[in-house]
């Protein structure tokens, strides 16, 4: 049943929170990059895809490949909360053995459409995939999530450039836009403005929008599917750590899990 | 004197008729390429089937990241360029699209090795089956005829997983009138017990005319087409190297990570005995013929002929009856030294 955008700005509470726990339990992870995408990832997976987690393979599902693979932690407590497996596990991210691979791996957890984690690669996949879907004569979409550093990446661009010319209109591209990378700020390391123009001249159609506005974000998300003849470009400006004042616009939480005094804090922040 | 073989098509010229056969008998095969189709081939399959065929443009890396979807959506696709562009260029999407989730995605590159002739090194692939190799779960042939290559890619569309096959540019000898070529085996073409050749690819021909040359001379070569580099026939290796106590590996890449060094890594596990390489030394060619090219970077039957009395002279000494008083090890004749 899909959620009403209160119902979403809800569960969007308890996926960072998860992602907070998760990869402070981890000693490891990447919390930034997770908070920023959390209202997309939310809205995608209880709202605007079409998918059955009793039913995982079903061939009219949507398909979703989270490329920027480092977010996992926010994907993961969606899968979990949609029903794909025991919220419970969370706590077992990047553990031995556990389903929840630092990085997204289908080999561990097969509802996984694609592995990630060299950045890059989710876009052409998902070529690959909406292509089998028109093949097929299905009207299920592909949701592709890329993070803007990402986007630094020769291959994204190889990519933009062939579905724009193809016109693959069962494709949605979304752009965490939240300006930092690793090392610094996007804008210091590689500046990627003007990024929606440079989508909008290889022939997508571009929505520009805040990517923490939940009513906005689902609006765009669901307009993106009556577009035809060409793919869309969501490009969502976002912020690192979103909802974690410390964390917040600070590249340095790229990377780095948060102390249990840190976790304590931000959790606080959070709410419930 | 050594036969002469009648020649055939080019290894991907059969891959190109292959495809179209595919085309008809499943509706799954698809097929994607960067710019290249005319030279590998592939452009048959494209007039054939154009809406199950992906020109992707100059761009190996989404090439092969779109197969890598393709295939995730249950169709088989194949995916071809140049041998170097599409392993080196394409290698992280190979590892990250193809290898990593195991995806039903068939590679099969062209213009492998040196014998691309004029268009000079950045064209020619001397590391492709090295690079192949050490991607998981993949396996890796190096036809030899045209007969082969056929039938490597069409079972190759019938295997559940990851696929390399390298063909070449030039039109090639014939070896075979039909055959199975089952992956993981090898196929014997000629026995002999005093060494054994391996090779695969254009070299096979080129074992074949050793084999000729070496027996003028009273030696007798086994000779194995061991067009499955991985997995490779590890039983038919080891009981060469048993049966003949020495070895020979040729084939048109580098010396370094293909089949002189699968074999190599074989036998030291179960089976040590000595192996010569013929194979491109560690470095690049250049511009020529390709004739030329084989000639001076090492890749003939007289270099095989060469490779096999060395490997000869080092096989191991017959340890009875012991040596009499006067000789030593170190100064005994060996009978087939030259």
């Amino acid at each position: 049943m899909p959620l009403t955008v209160d119902e979403l700005k809800v569960k969007a509470v308890q996926v960072r929170r998860d992602s907070i726990e998760m990869i402070t339990a981890a000693g490891s992870g990447h919390p930034g990059g997770s908070l920023s995408e959390t209202d997309l990832l939310v809205a995608l997976w209880f709202r605007v895809m079409r998918h059955d987690p009793k039913n995982p393979q079903w061939a009219a599902r949507d398909r979703f490949i989270l490329s920027k693979g480092h977010g996992c932690p926010a994907l993961y407590s969606c899968m979990a909360h949609a029903g794909y497996f025991d919220a419970a596990i969370l706590p077992t991210l990047r553990k031995l053995g556990s389903p929840l691979q630092g990085h997204p791996d289908r080999r561990f957890m097969p509802a996984l459409e694609a592995s990630t984690g060299s950045l890059g690669n989710g876009l052409s996949i998902g070529i690959g995939i909406a292509h089998a879907l028109k093949l097929d004569k299905t009207d299920a979409r592909v949701w592709v999530v890329v993070g803007d550093g990402e986007c630094q990446e020769g291959q994204i661009w190889e990519a933009a450039m062939y579905a724009g010319a193809h016109g693959l209109d069962n494709l949605t591209l979304i752009v965490d836009y939240n300006k930092k990378q690793l090392d610094d700020m996007v804008k210091h390391i590689l500046p990627m403005d003007p990024l929606g123009g440079k989508f909008s001249s290889f022939g997508w159609n571009v929505m520009e929008i805040d990517g923490h506005n939940m009513q906005l974000v689902v609006e765009s998300l669901e307009e993106s599917k009556k577009v035809k003849g060409r793919p869309t470009c969501l490009v969502a400006h976002t912020i690192t750590g979103k909802g974690v004042s410390f964390m917040e616009n600070d590249p340095k939480w790229h990377g780095v899990a948060p102390t249990k005094e840190e976790c304590a804090k931000a959790l606080a922040e959070i709410g419930a | 004197m050594v036969r002469e073989l009648p020649m055939g098509p080019a290894t991907r010229e059969a891959y190109g008729a292959a495809l179209v056969e595919l085309g008809k008998s499943n509706p799954n095969v698809v097929v994607v390429d960067a710019d290249l189709s005319k030279s590998t081939y592939t452009t048959k399959f494209g007039k054939e089937f154009p809406d199950r065929f992906f020109n992707v443009g100059i761009a190996e890396a989404n090439m092969v990241g779109i197969a890598g979807g393709l295939a995730h959506s249950g169709k088989i696709p194949f995916c071809s360029s140049f041998a170097c562009f599409l392993i080196d260029k394409g290698y992280d999407q190979l590892r990250i699209a193809v290898a990593y989730p195991q995806e039903n995605v068939k590679v099969v590159s062209s213009h492998g090795g040196i014998s691309i002739g004029e268009d000079g090194p950045s064209q020619q692939s001397i590391e492709d089956v090295a690079l192949a190799v050490t991607l998981p779960g993949f396996v890796v042939c190096v036809p030899s005829d045209a007969v082969q290559a056929k039938e490597l890619v069409k079972r190759a569309a019938d295997h559940k997983g990851p696929v390399y096959i390298r063909t070449g540019r030039p039109k090639v000898p014939v070896i075979y009138t039909g055959g199975e070529f089952p992956f993981g085996k090898s196929s014997q073409l000629e026995d002999g017990k005093d060494l054994t050749i391996v090779a695969n690819g254009l070299m096979v021909a080129e074992a074949l005319k050793a084999h000729d040359a070496l027996k003028d001379d009273g030696i007798t070569a086994r000779v194995i087409d061991s067009y499955c580099v991985k997995p490779l026939d590890s039983e038919a290796i080891e009981r060469a190297a048993k049966e003949t106590g020495a070895l020979v590996v040729a084939e048109e890449h580098s010396k370094f990570g293909g089949l002189g060094s699968v074999v190599a890594q074989c036998l030291a596990a179960t089976t040590p005995a000595p192996i010569e390489q013929v194979a491109v030394d560690d470095t690049y060619a250049e511009s020529g013929t390709p004739n030329q090219l084989l000639e001076k970077y090492g890749l003939t039957w007289k270099h095989i002929v060469a490779a096999a009395r060395k490997v000869m002279g080092r096989k191991a000494r017959p340890s009875s009856p012991p040596p009499s008083a006067g000789t030593t090890e170190e100064n005994a004749p060996h009978p087939f030294e030259v």
